[in-house]
């Protein structure tokens, strides 16, 4: 619930035009056009030569799309594949207004090219919202290409031919038809108008064939026969394979260490000391380029791992080595009784509400750093040779990976070719580009193509973590139940003693503000040491807890229904406008700034939508529950996405958390492109906020990281994975992403209910049994 | 050292020390990729392969262990009836996010199906908590199961 302020078109939508999109299509495609670095430009101007590539010839009608003689057509799909299922969803809209046949539709990987296809990332769950209006137009704009070629060979005008039949240009009035391959050759020298991205005609939806329908993704008939695909799976001729130690205190740098014991153990080819690059970079975890270390070069992986067991390093450990996760949790404690550092928004008069209210209500809430793990650990593979690099990565984010490697090895980017590899699960850990780095410099430092692949324990202890934070809340409410002050002071970390810890901030925009007359948000920072960056829905994930739960608490106080509760303030009539975002505010999801400022803003009736859909689908106040059972819902907007969920839990009297089922009401516009792809991202992103709230805790002893593997670090099980029910409120909005927006109000949802079945609010994650106990 | 091993029906000999655990075999010397490198310590399930059928962690299984034992990865699980059912179940039913897990999962389903055609939603529990999926895909896997054993999809633990 953040951002609420992003447009100024947000008081429009608040006050009625419920359903509507606040900014027009064509204010969006301009906004995504300098939003995506000039994406609506660069598609203007495709390729229009023929190539040949691979045994086939391919004929090339723009940088998205090359048909075969026979009828391929090839659709390259331009943003990093991590799981979210973008290599499927944007070729199926590409193929949509092309009107092609999805059975002969290959989806590729496209290269790294901003002239040619804008930004190319996977993050914030941009991926949709960006790309999905724009490449409907590229892919109508190829049709009008291969129409055209059609009616010139039949020399009859294109308005009297159609392409009813998938992957065919007909002459509507003889029923002649070429397929896609024969005209190719020609389509491809038909030159369009410049504008032709603007004037194009898009199909009417209800036209569809393609979008809308579950199809499965293009490369599972590779996963399930064990195919190359990811980056941990590359090989190179002459490749060696590397591990690379790092102090285990963030910071630290090797001193000296056994390297010629190393040298002569079995299958170990090399070991030698890795300079950082100054500054490392930390504690800000995207920052970090490359850090000091030690590698082992081994003819196998396993050999080089081994050798880590030899591994004999004198560290110098360097400043942070006395930080601890007890130390800050005392400071949090003792920085909540101080006043704050700083009052970053203050509506109405806080004290003067809070000495006036009815019923006052004080709540703190705490959450524990947490680490990404994507299963497939950090890995990159490089060959190095005469000033050049090439990498191949699971990447979130190639562009930065380029410019990270140009400027520490010290060569222009376009000295830097990134391949983008499948990427074993992202959650914004491979946002992060230091694993390429490393990749990169070992194989310039060892002469060989090089693998870099960490263990697991490398993987967890030298990630960038979710920060951690603490919430101070205070309520009040008038004598009729209503919210009438609200206060958070939230003790939160600063890496240089200024400017707040990468992805540690919290908006002035974050829900309750504007909906409720007197607020005050304020903060107090801790120094950390620890690189923190973006998790899967950035500070909402951690935000959507503290905050959810505490409203709930306040629903409770009021004697409310805690849907009705949520429902009525969202209908709050008069909102508390926003002050003006502060200068030099950039972008991220902040409010005001960045890509979030071109999308439309918050509007509280798509919340109510959810609302309602969700209480009535999950039975919410119906069901007749045993003992200690209880249902519980939170609702939370992140990345444009609008989502509730009731879950249903049972907590035994020994204190255990079982999830009976989950019950999700998603908006995210006008459009599904994949409902298969997209039931599956919100049922995961659910269950990622239950493992979170379960079991997920990265804590500090001495300035390093205390975990090891998923034995002390534990994700969500099959045993322990409730069934999680979909449904979508569509609605005439702009169609935008589903990647992160399930994960926030999982885990207010998830406390809400054991505080519903136990009567006991859970202040602190990760849930601890020892609380829950019956009494 | 070198061993003889039998893997997806064919003899494949291998020169290596005898601690190589059978993942970084298969993986880096037999050049077969689909087996996954996850944890390391037989926590997460990423690197399961059968031995004579039955669902083993490869990356924590010598070389040295493996004998004669027939070794089935994802690449030659399809020769099966049942395995190439399981396959079928996960491209229909879109189980995978970023896929990573699923060779694993997969080879778990199998030896699941293999012993036990009609499975009840405790034995899939029981058969595959073993299996991590970071995505948490753990609904499509459990209707995927349903599917290839010819059951109901529907997941009926209700609330």
């Amino acid at each position: 619930m953040a951002r609420l302020s992003a447009v100024q078109t947000t008081e429009k939508g608040a006050a009625g035009s419920a359903g509507r999109e606040s900014v027009s299509r064509r204010a969006f495609l301009v906004a995504g056009a300098a939003a995506g670095g000039g994406l609506l430009i660069n598609f203007s101007v495709p390729v229009f030569a023929e190539t040949a590539s691979g045994p086939r010839r391919r004929y090339t009608l723009n940088a998205y799309i090359q048909i075969d003689p026979d009828s391929t057509v090839t659709i390259m799909s331009k943003c990093p594949e991590i799981g979210q299922g973008i290599k499927t969803s944007l070729p199926m809209v590409v193929a949509e207004e092309l009107d092609a046949d999805w059975k002969n539709v290959v989806a590729e990987q496209a290269p790294l090219d901003a002239r040619a296809y804008g930004a190319q990332f996977a993050g914030g769950s941009f991926s949709t919202p960006m790309n999905y209006e724009p490449l409907r137009r590229v892919g109508a704009a190829a049709r009008e290409m291969l129409v055209t070629a059609a009616a010139r060979a039949w020399h009859v005008k294109p308005e009297e031919c159609d392409t009813q039949i998938a992957g065919f240009v007909r002459h509507t009035g003889t029923s002649r038809k070429l397929s896609y391959g024969a005209l190719a050759a020609k389509a491809s020298q038909i030159k369009l108008a410049p504008d032709v991205l603007r004037t194009v005609k898009v199909k009417d939806p209800k036209d569809f064939r393609i979008i809308g329908k579950p199809i499965s993704g293009v490369d599972n008939p590779l996963i399930v026969t064990g195919q190359p695909l990811f980056g941990i799976d590359m090989s190179l001729p002459g490749m060696k394979y590397a591990v690379f130690e790092k102090c285990p205190v963030f910071g630290g740098r090797p001193v000296s260490a056994n390297l010629d014991a190393i040298k002569a153990l079995p299958g170990v080819r090399d070991a030698f000391l890795v300079p950082g690059a100054r500054p490392t970079g930390l504690p800000d975890g995207m920052a970090i380029t490359l850090q000091d270390g030690i590698a082992i070069i081994g003819d196998s992986w396993w050999a080089a791992n081994a050798a880590l067991d030899k591994l004999v390093v004198q560290w110098n450990e360097g400043p942070v080595a006395s930080q601890s996760t007890e130390q800050f949790d005392r400071m949090a404690v003792d920085l909540s009784t101080k006043p704050p550092g700083q009052v970053f928004r203050h509506d109405g008069d806080v004290d003067k509400a809070f000495a006036s209210a009815a019923k006052v209500i004080e709540g703190q809430y705490a959450y524990p750093l947490v680490a990404h793990t994507p299963l497939e650990p950090m890995n990159a593979t490089a060959r190095y040779a005469d000033g050049q690099v090439e990498v191949w990565a699971p990447t979130q984010n190639p562009a930065a990976g380029q410019g990270a490697i140009a400027k520490v090895l010290g060569i222009p980017p376009s000295k830097v070719t990134v391949h983008m590899t499948r990427a074993g699960g992202g959650f914004g850990r491979r946002l992060g580009t230091e694993y390429m780095v490393e990749a990169a410099v070992l194989s310039k430092m060892a002469g060989v193509p090089i693998k870099v692949l960490r263990n697991r324990k490398q993987d967890i202890q030298h990630e960038f973590y979710r920060p951690a934070g603490y919430h101070n809340f205070k309520a009040g409410l008038d004598s009729a139940g209503t919210l009438v002050a609200f206060r958070d002071h939230f003790i939160t970390f600063t890496s240089d003693g200024e400017k707040l810890s990468n992805s540690a901030n919290m908006d002035a925009t974050e829900f309750p503000a504007r909906f409720v007359p007197n607020l005050q948000y304020a903060q107090s920072m801790m120094l950390l040491g620890v690189p923190t960056g973006p998790m899967r829905a950035p500070q909402s994930n951690a935000l959507g807890y503290a905050f959810q739960s505490f409203l709930d608490e306040v629903a409770v106080a009021a004697g409310k229904d805690p849907i009705q509760f949520r429902i009525d303030l969202f209908n709050t009539p008069h909102l508390v406008p926003n002050p003006p975002p502060p200068r030099g505010r950039g972008g991220g999801r902040r409010g005001g700034g960045g890509l979030f400022g071109m999308m439309p803003g918050f509007n509280p009736k798509r919340a109510v939508g959810v609302l309602e859909l969700v209480r009535e689908k999950s039975g919410w106040g119906q069901r007749k529950l045993p003992p200690r059972t209880g249902m519980g819902v939170a609702f939370y907007y992140s990345h444009l996405g609008y989502i509730a969920e009731v879950m249903q839990v049972t907590v035994a009297r020994e204190g255990t958390v079982k999830v009976d089922k989950v019950w999700l009401a998603a908006d995210v516009g006008r459009q599904i492109v994949n409902p298969s792809g997209a039931i599956n991202q919100l049922q995961g992103g659910a269950l990622d906020g239950i493992s979170q709230a379960l079991g997920q805790a990265i804590t500090i002893d001495r300035g390093r990281v205390v975990q090891t593997n998923f034995d002390d670090y534990q994700l969500l099980r099959m045993n322990q994975a409730p069934p999680v029910e979909v449904f979508f409120n569509i609605t005439d909005n702009m169609v935008t992403g589903l990647g992160e927006p399930a994960v926030p109000p999982a885990p207010p949802a998830l406390c809400n209910a054991i505080a519903a079945a136990t009567g006991k609010r859970v202040r602190k994650l990760p849930i601890d049994p020892a609380t829950l106990v019956a009494t | 050292m070198s061993y003889t091993i039998n893997v997806n029906g064919k003899a494949e000999t291998v020169d290596v020390d005898g601690s190589t655990p059978l993942l970084w075999v298969l993986r880096d010397v037999l050049d077969l990729k689909g087996s996954k490198f996850g944890c390391g310590m037989g926590l997460c399930g990423a690197c399961t392969v059968h031995l004579n059928g039955m669902p083993t962690r490869s990356c924590i299984t010598p070389i040295s262990m493996v004998g004669s034992a027939a070794v089935t990865t994802i690449e030659g699980v399809g020769a099966s009836p049942v395995g190439e059912k399981v396959r079928a179940a996960w491209i229909e039913l879109d189980v995978p996010q970023c896929g990573y897990c699923q060779a694993g999962q997969i080879m778990a389903a199998t030896a699941l199906l293999t012993s036990n055609p009609r499975p009840t939603d405790g034995d899939i529990d029981d058969a595959m908590s073993g299996n991590l999926c970071r995505c948490y895909t753990y609904t499509r896997i459990r209707a995927a199961i349903k599917q290839a054993a010819g059951l109901p999809t529907a997941d009926t633990r209700e609330a």
